[in-house]
C-alpha cells in the first residue's frame, strides 16, 4: 500500500478501483461478525474457499467476508450478488451446492427464505418481510464491505465525503452542514451533534482538542455499535476525520469495550491501513490537515459509557463520573476540550455528507432526523438489527419487521433503552419512536436496545432483573445511586417472593423518584426508569403479587406451582427430565409432581409434548 | 463577581465559589457529609443537593461541586430539595444507624423512622478518608476499589501499606467512624493510629466509659464489649 499525498492521488486510486470492478461477476457474501461466527459462518467460509479452489472458480466468482447484515435469526446466512439472493440458516452440507448454483447462475429454491404467513419462497434480500419496512443507510453498507480491506470501502464511495469536505476546505461549512442535518446524538440523550461540534469549534483555550468515539456499549441485548465497528470501521474513521476538520480537533480516541475482540481487531487493521494510505496522521492527503486516532480498550464497567466516567477511564483512572460543569466540551480528556459521540453518530456523518443535509433531513420526522438502528430481541419472531427512520411506530417495528411473537403469544410490552430505559405497554404501541415521545412515555431512546416481552414475562421480575444489573454496575460514588438501587432491588425481591406489602409500593415509588432526582450522572438519573415505568403501566401486576401472592405470568418461582393435568399421556419424558426426581408415575399412566421436591426449573414443561404441565 | 439568587435573595460571590460555599456564606444552612473545607469537593453523599433553574428545566445538583453561575436561581430548601434530602437521610439511617452524625441529621430533619430493612454497615463511602489521605497527608495509602454494592475502601491487597504513616487522619475525619479504627493493633490493615499516638484509652487498663480524644471515634467503647 502506498501513501496518497494529494487529493488527486485519492481520486485516481478511486476511479482505478471502480474501473477494475466487474458488476456482472457474482459475489458470495458471508457475514462473519461475532454473531455470524458464533452460528458457524467460519465453516461456511472454509467450505466456500475450498469449493472455489477445487472447481477453479477463483477468477469467476468472488468471495466477500463481511460484518453483520442484521438478520440474526437467520444466521449463518449467505448473500449472492448481483441478484441479492438471500439464503438463510445455511448448513455446512448446503454450502457446496450454493457455490455450484452460483457458478451455473441458478437459484436454489429449496434453500430460500419461506414467508411464514404464505409459505412462499422469497429470493431477494430487500423483499424479505424483515427488511422491506426498514430504511437502511448504515447497516446496508456492511454487506458491501470487507472490514479488513480499505479498498472495498473506497470502491463503494468510502472517504468520498471526506474528500468533498477537504476540497471545500471550509470548517465552518462542515459544522453548519451537520447542524442543518438536525442529527441528534445516537448514544441516548439525543443532544444535537451540530451544536456540540459548534461548541467544540468555538473553544479557543489551549491546543489539542479531542474527539472521542464512544464504543462502550454495555446494555444487555444491544449490539448496534458492535456490528458497525466490526462491519464498517472505516465509516467511523471517516466520520471522525470530518468531525476533526470541522472542529479543529487534533486527537481522536476510539473507546471500545474489551469484550468486543473482533471489533478491536478490525479497528486496529482499519486504523493501520488508513494511516499507511495517508488518510490519518500528519498532513492528510497533502492538505496540511492533521488528525490521528488512538484505540483505547475499555477496562470493563457499564458506567464507563457515561461521558465523564469515560474520560477518567481513558486517562487511566477509575471509571466514575463527576459532576458537570465543567462539561467535557470545556474540560475533557486530559483537561482538553472534548466532544464525545456514539459510534452510530459517527457512522451517520459520512452519510450526511454523501447525501447532503437537505436530503438527510427528509428521513425521519421534524426534530428527529435520520435513521436509528435498534437491536430487536426478546420474544419476537425476527430478532436482529433493524434500521428504521425516526418516527416509525413501535407497532410497525414489533409486528411488521419483528413478525410478532414466534409462538403466537400476545405481546405485552417493549422495553427500550437498555437497563435504564422503561417498559412501554402494548396499548401505547402507536407511539412514534423518537427521543421526545419515548421520554414522555417514561422510557428513553438509549443506544437502541429493544426487548419485546409477551404474556409469559413478569414485569416485576423484569424490573428486578434490571435493578440487579444496575446495582452491580453503579459505580458506587453517589450514595443514592449505590444504596438506592440496592434498596429498590431488595423491595422488588421481596415482592417477587410474595413477602411484599402494599406500603412498599409507595416507598418504592418515593425512593425511585428520589434516586432520579439526586444522583449525579446519567446512569443514576435513569436507573429508576424500569421501576417507575412498570409501576406506571403494570401496577396491577405488582398488586397481584402482593395481595393475592400470585404471579400472573407464571415466572416468580416462590409464587407458582407446577402440576400435571389429565392431558398427560404417560410418555414418561418429564420423569426422565426432572433433575430432582420430583415426578412420580409409571409409563402410560398419569404422572404427578411432588411439590415438596419440585425446584420449579421448568424442565418438565419444556419436554412435555401434550401440554400437560401447567403453572398455577 | 458573579451575581446569583439564593432563595430569592440577590447575592454576589467571587468566581469559582461553589453554591455550597455561597449559601453558607450568606447564612443558608445546607447539611453535608462528604464535604470538608480542606478537601476537594466530591459530591458523593447527595445531602447537599439544591434546586437550580426554573420550570421544567429545574433540577437538583450537589451544591458542593456546582460552581456559581451568573444569574443562577438557587433554592436551598424547596419542597423538592427537602423531600430528596429526607430520603437520603432515611437511606443513611437504614444502613448506618449507629453514627452520631447521621442520628443528629435525622433528628434535625425530622426523620423519625426508616422503612427499609435495617442494616448495620460502617462505611457510607463518602470518601473523606481517601481524600484526606491523598490531599492533606500526601500518602495515598488508601483508595476505593470495586463498584456498586461491592465498592469498598482499603489498602492494596488489604495489607498494611508502606505509604501509611498511621497518622490517623482517616479515622479522625470519618463521619461514621469505627470504620477504619482497628484499635491499638498495629498489624491491622489501615489505621491503628491509637497505638502510635498513645491516647489515654490505650495506656489505661480499664477504659470503660472513656471516650477517645479523636472525637467521633468510639473505639474504646467497642473494645470493652
Amino acid at each position: 500500500m502506498y501513501k496518497l499525498t494529494s487529493l488527486d492521488d485519492f481520486k485516481q486510486l478511486q476511479s482505478r478501483l471502480v474501473a477494475d470492478q466487474d458488476p456482472t461477476v457474482p459475489v458470495i457474501i458471508i457475514n462473519a461478525g461475532t454473531c455470524g461466527q458464533a452460528s458457524g459462518a467460519n465453516d461456511l467460509i472454509r467450505i466456500a474457499k475450498r469449493e472455489l479452489l477445487q472447481r477453479g472458480l477463483v477468477q469467476r466468482i468472488n468471495l466477500r467476508v463481511t460484518g453483520c447484515h442484521g438478520y440474526c435469526e437467520m444466521e449463518p446466512s449467505v448473500l449472492i450478488e448481483p441478484r441479492n439472493t438471500f439464503y438463510p440458516r445455511v448448513s455446512i452440507k448446503d454450502m457446496a451446492r450454493i457455490v455450484e448454483a452460483v457458478d451455473k447462475g441458478r437459484v436454489l429454491d429449496d434453500l430460500l427464505y419461506k414467508d411464514p404467513a404464505t409459505g412462499e419462497s422469497i429470493e431477494k434480500l430487500e423483499d424479505l418481510p424483515f427488511y422491506r419496512p426498514q430504511k437502511r443507510t448504515l447497516i446496508n453498507r456492511n454487506q458491501k464491505v470487507d472490514p479488513i480491506r480499505i479498498f472495498n470501502y473506497i470502491v463503494v464511495g468510502g472517504y468520498s465525503s471526506l474528500l468533498s469536505v477537504l476540497e471545500k476546505g471550509d470548517p465552518e461549512a462542515v459544522v453548519a452542514e451537520v447542524k442543518a442535518s438536525q442529527l441528534r446524538g445516537r448514544g441516548g440523550a439525543g443532544f444535537p451533534t451540530g451544536l456540540k461540534w459548534e461548541l467544540l469549534a468555538n473553544q479557543r483555550n489551549g491546543q489539542g482538542k479531542f474527539l472521542v468515539c464512544n464504543g462502550d456499549e454495555g446494555d444487555p441485548g444491544a449490539y448496534m455499535d458492535r456490528s458497525v465497528l466490526e462491519g464498517n470501521p472505516h465509516s467511523i474513521i471517516e466520520g471522525m476525520l470530518i468531525g476533526a476538520f470541522g472542529t479543529g480537533a487534533t486527537n481522536g480516541i476510539v473507546y471500545v469495550r474489551n469484550e468486543y475482540p473482533l471489533a478491536i481487531k478490525h479497528l486496529i487493521i482499519a486504523l493501520r491501513q488508513a494511516r499507511e494510505m495517508g488518510l490519518l496522521g500528519d498532513d492528510i492527503l497533502g492538505t496540511g490537515f492533521s488528525f490521528d486516532i488512538k484505540l483505547v480498550r475499555g477496562a470493563g464497567a457499564f458506567v464507563c459509557g457515561e461521558e465523564t466516567a469515560l474520560i477518567r477511564s481513558i486517562e487511566g483512572l477509575m471509571g466514575e463520573p463527576r459532576q458537570r460543569p465543567p462539561f467535557p466540551i470545556q474540560k475533557g480528556v486530559y483537561g482538553k476540550p472534548t466532544a464525545i459521540n456514539n459510534v452510530e453518530t459517527w457512522a451517520n456523518i459520512p452519510v450526511i455528507f454523501e447525501r447532503g443535509a437537505k436530503e438527510y433531513v427528509k428521513i425521519g420526522t421534524e426534530g428527529n432526523s435520520g435513521t436509528k438502528v435498534f437491536s430487536l430481541v426478546g420474544k419476537v419472531r425476527n430478532t436482529g438489527l433493524v434500521e428504521v427512520p425516526m418516527g416509525i411506530t413501535l407497532r410497525e417495528i414489533v409486528y411488521d419487521i419483528g413478525g410478532g411473537t414466534a409462538d403466537g403469544a400476545e405481546v405485552k410490552a417493549v422495553q427500550t433503552g437498555g437497563p435504564s430505559g422503561g417498559c412501554i405497554p402494548a396499548s401505547r404501541f402507536d407511539l412514534p419512536v423518537d427521543y421526545d415521545s419515548l421520554t414522555e412515555a417514561g422510557s428513553i431512546m438509549g443506544s437502541g436496545g429493544m426487548i419485546v416481552m409477551d404474556e409469559h414475562t413478569c414485569m416485576v421480575d423484569v424490573a428486578k432483573y434490571f435493578m440487579s444489573f444496575l446495582k452491580d454496575e453503579s459505580c458506587g460514588k453517589c450514595f443514592t445511586c449505590r444504596k438506592g438501587t440496592q434498596r429498590m432491588y431488595e423491595i422488588l425481591d421481596d415482592i417477587t417472593r410474595g413477602e411484599g406489602i402494599l406500603d412498599q409500593l409507595d416507598l418504592l415509588e418515593e425512593l425511585a423518584l428520589a434516586v432520579k432526582d439526586t444522583t449525579m450522572c446519567g446512569l443514576g438519573q435513569t436507573a429508576p426508569n424500569p421501576v417507575l415505568s412498570t409501576l406506571r403501566y403494570f401496577r396491577d401486576e405488582y398488586v397481584e403479587h402482593i395481595v393475592n401472592h400470585r404471579c400472573p405470568a407464571g415466572v416468580c418461582k416462590a409464587l407458582i406451582t407446577y402440576s400435571i393435568n389429565e392431558n398427560c399421556d404417560g410418555c414418561h419424558l418429564c420423569f426422565k427430565a426432572c433433575p430432582e426426581g420430583a415426578i412420580n408415575g409409571e409409563p402410560k399412566e398419569l404422572h404427578v409432581i411432588d411439590a415438596e421436591k419440585c425446584i420449579k426449573c421448568g424442565a418438565c414443561k419444556s419436554v412435555c409434548k401434550s401440554d400437560a404441565v401447567v403453572i398455577t | 463577581m458573579i451575581k446569583l439568587t439564593l432563595n430569592g435573595l440577590e447575592v454576589s460571590v467571587e468566581e469559582g465559589t461553589t453554591l455550597l460555599e455561597a449559601a453558607r456564606f450568606y447564612g443558608f444552612p445546607i447539611p453535608t457529609l462528604c464535604y470538608n473545607e480542606g478537601l476537594s469537593p466530591y459530591g458523593a453523599c447527595r445531602l447537599c443537593v439544591v434546586e437550580i433553574g426554573e420550570g421544567p428545566r429545574a433540577k437538583l445538583v450537589s451544591s458542593c461541586t456546582y460552581p456559581a453561575e451568573e444569574g443562577l436561581k438557587v433554592r436551598t430548601a424547596s419542597e423538592r430539595v427537602l423531600r430528596a434530602r429526607k430520603m437520603v437521610i432515611e437511606l443513611l439511617l437504614a444502613s448506618c444507624p449507629q453514627s452520631k452524625i447521621i442520628q443528629d441529621l435525622a433528628a434535625a430533619h425530622n426523620v423519625r423512622q426508616q422503612r427499609f430493612k435495617q442494616e448495620y454497615e460502617d462505611c457510607i463511602m463518602c470518601g473523606l478518608c481517601v481524600r484526606m489521605c491523598e490531599e492533606q497527608m500526601m500518602a495515598k495509602a488508601i483508595g476505593f476499589r470495586g463498584r456498586g454494592e461491592k465498592r469498598s475502601i482499603g489498602t492494596p491487597f488489604d495489607i498494611t501499606s508502606e505509604e501509611c504513616r498511621q497518622c490517623g487522619a482517616c479515622m479522625y475525619i470519618c463521619p461514621a467512624c469505627q470504620l477504619r479504627c482497628t484499635y491499638n493493633e498495629p498489624e491491622k490493615a489501615i489505621c491503628g493510629a491509637c497505638s502510635n499516638l498513645s491516647p489515654p484509652c490505650v495506656e489505661k487498663e480499664q477504659f470503660d466509659d472513656m471516650m477517645c480524644y479523636m472525637e467521633p471515634c468510639v473505639a474504646c467503647e467497642i473494645k470493652t464489649e
